[in-house]
């Protein structure tokens, strides 16, 4: 036993040595015009061998180490008990969530500026992942090109409001719904394709308009972007320090307090708010109806379903364009929280990362959805003090979720409709 | 009710089905036998609408239904189940039957979202239909049960329960009594005879073991490498040369 081990942690030590040197021990440094190599200091290079041997001693011991490891008590004193009656959770679940609400409309008021807009990417985010949610969790159907639904619903509102003057909340309605078409149009020639083939579509699909709204550069302004998105406003009143529509008022003014930039974060954050509660509650009834058991019983079982008279066409285009609805609810308020938008916002990146929380917080599970978009925006912002190695500890956290939970945060549980029996 | 008439299909170079005509009449069991591999499953799935024949007519009711998709064919009143149970295994027995229905509920989001008093009465009537058919094959003790975790012989049944609730005109079945013990076999051709006489269904039955379907059917018809060997009562074909031959190789 003890060779093969041995070789096997000799082996982990150099190739320890192998990445770690040239990460952490090689500068790039400007010398004049050109650019020199700096090799490492001594440190850096003690810390690197050091770290080397502590991967040497962990895998030549490791089978006696992890041995040990499972005896110590368990970490989480609830993991042996049994799952609690349906009923039970559900109204658990309930409370948690009303709970949550709450406590997030009077957060605002609470902390700093900077935070509350951290919060607002947040709900965006959370309204994508529960959108997503629907595509890939339920219908079991893999996009990932979802940022294209997300652009269109952004660059709904830049246009409208740049060429007609379209409010926030006249342009809310047209963006998720024009992200809805996009939906539908796309779920089209994507009817027949599954798993890898159609994930690769999508992909394409987002490419597609995010190039489209690179070159197209008469109407939407290419890489330049659209700016000056206006604020939304809250019955005609502005949140700007000087009123820019005519007719409309300034908040500030109206109730007679005091300017503070602080009223506009906070309001676009209530926006946010009430947008993902609406879009999370809407999807929690959606589960639950005719068209929430039929996307599930595609995933299950195509045949079977279709057998059935279920129609593969309707089921699989309604996912599409009720997750891409919610995608156009996102961009607009995205749109309207930045002021300014350009085809860099709707990277390929930002597909993975909205796919991300939904295979994080446990496909089909709402709850976990939640909590993984707040952990996924929130950890990078959190790692900011390692600077460079901000994204490396990102990633290092997702590999550690996938081993520790392969199934997500809180893996879903079906609601499942119960039989009521009449004694 | 059902009128197949030289059906033909064809897999590039091989001919799976060749001129295969056979009916089905009202309130009566038929069913097709053959030696493994004769085609009998093929019928199925062109009858159904998973393949689309390369030849020969179908008619259900008078329409010509060849060609036609497999989700409006079973919504003509044609429901099948498959050689393989296909259940929804992650779903509950009683949700397994709520899919099956959900042309019977209200198809419109906006009543579903808002739950309208008529979304309300849909949904309690489509339970209470799930709760008469679990009832009816004996399965409404593990009505919240998820449908993987049951026995083979209850999915089986479950499957044609799931039928059942959409209450089609013609039950097509696909070696119901595969993997089932000599009682459940029992069982289950006493349900089918049952669902007959008290639904007033047609049952197009494929099975390969011909000592199963000899009770219990109407008429039989015989396929042998995808050709028509006989058809008749169960007598009938019992005593054809032909048949025997077939099944027991000749002499």
């Amino acid at each position: 036993m003890a060779t093969p081990n041995f070789k096997h942690a000799l082996f982990c030590a150099i190739v320890t040595l192998i990445i770690a040197y040239p990460i952490l021990g090689l500068n790039l440094v400007a010398q004049g015009t050109k650019v020199g190599l700096e090799g490492a200091t001594t440190s850096t290079v003690i810390s690197v061998v050091l770290a080397a041997f502590v991967v040497f001693f962990f895998q030549l011991f490791r089978d006696s180490i992890m041995g040990n490891l499972g005896k110590l008590p368990k970490l989480n004193p609830l993991s042996g008990r049994e799952p609690m009656p349906q009923a039970k959770r559900a109204k658990l679940e309930s409370w948690v969530l009303t709970a949550i609400v709450v406590f997030a409309l009077f957060w605002p008021f609470l902390v700093s500026r900077g935070s509350v807009d951290l919060a607002t990417l947040v709900l965006i985010y959370v309204m994508l992942a529960l959108g997503l949610n629907v595509v890939v969790g339920l219908a079991g159907l893999l996009d990932l090109g979802y940022v294209a639904f997300y652009a269109v619903g952004a660059y709904t509102f830049a246009l409208l409001s740049q060429y007609f003057g379209f409010s926030f909340w006249a342009a809310l309605p047209i963006g998720a719904c024009l992200a809805a078409l996009f939906g539908l149009v796309l779920g089209f020639p994507v009817l027949r394709l599954r798993g890898d083939y159609l994930a690769i579509v999508t992909l394409g699909f987002g490419e597609i308009i995010r190039i489209l709204l690179n070159n197209w550069t008469a109407v939407t302004g290419g890489p330049n972007g659209i700016g000056g998105i206006p604020e939304p406003t809250l019955f005609g009143m502005e949140f700007g320090r000087r009123v820019k529509e005519e007719g409309n008022t300034s908040f500030h003014e109206t109730f007679g307090i005091a300017y503070s930039g602080e009223h506009k974060v906070i309001f676009l954050y209530l926006i946010a708010l009430v947008l993902a509660v609406i879009t999370a509650l809407v999807i929690r009834r959606l589960m639950r109806m005719p068209v929430g058991r039929a996307w599930e019983a595609l995933r299950e079982d195509e045949i079977a379903a279709r057998s059935l008279g279920l129609s593969r066409t309707a089921v699989k285009l309604s996912a599409f364009t009720i997750g891409a609805f919610f995608a156009g609810f996102a961009g607009t308020v995205f749109a309207s929280k930045q002021g300014f938008i350009s085809p860099e916002s709707f990277v390929f990146l930002e597909s993975a990362i909205i796919l991300a929380i939904v295979v994080l917080g446990g496909m089909g599970s709402q709850i976990g959805v939640i909590l993984a978009a707040i952990a996924v925006t929130i950890l990078p912002e959190l790692a900011r003090e390692f600077a460079d190695y901000r994204m490396l500890i990102f990633g290092a956290a997702m590999v550690l979720m996938m081993v520790w939970r392969p199934q997500g945060l809180m893996p879903m549980r079906r609601i499942h409709i119960e039989l009521k029996r009449q004694e | 009710m059902l009128e197949v008439s030289n059906l033909s299909m064809r897999f590039g170079g091989l001919l799976a089905v060749d001129q295969v005509s056979l009916d089905v009449q009202e309130r009566e069991i038929v069913s097709i036998i053959g030696p493994n591999g004769a085609g009998k499953t093929t019928v199925f799935n062109c009858i159904s609408g998973f393949y689309k024949p390369t030849g020969g007519k179908i008619l259900f009711e008078g329409r010509e239904i060849q060609g036609t998709p497999d989700y409006k064919i079973s919504r003509l009143g044609m429901v099948r189940t498959f050689q393989h149970v296909r259940l929804f295994n992650q779903m509950t027995v009683v949700e397994n039957l709520l899919v099956a229905q959900h042309r019977h509920l209200n198809t419109n989001l906006l009543a579903g979202l808002i739950k309208t008093p008529n979304y309300r009465e849909r949904e309690q009537k489509s339970l209470d239909r799930a709760t008469y058919w679990l009832d009816r094959v004996g399965l409404l003790d593990l009505a919240n049960r998820e449908a993987g975790n049951l026995a083979y012989g209850q999915q089986r049944r479950l499957e044609i329960a799931r039928c059942m609730v959409t209450e089609p005109k013609l039950l097509m079945l696909d070696e119901p009594a595969a993997g089932l013990n000599p009682a459940e076999t029992k069982d289950l051709n006493q349900l089918i005879v049952s669902l007959k006489s008290d639904y007033n269904v047609s049952v197009l039955l494929i099975e390969h073991d011909m000592s199963l379907v000899m009770d219990i059917s109407d008429r039989i018809t015989v396929i042998n490498q995808g050709r028509p060997l006989a058809s008749g009562t169960p007598a009938e074909v019992r005593q054809n040369d032909d048949v025997i031959k077939a099944y027991l190789g000749e002499a």
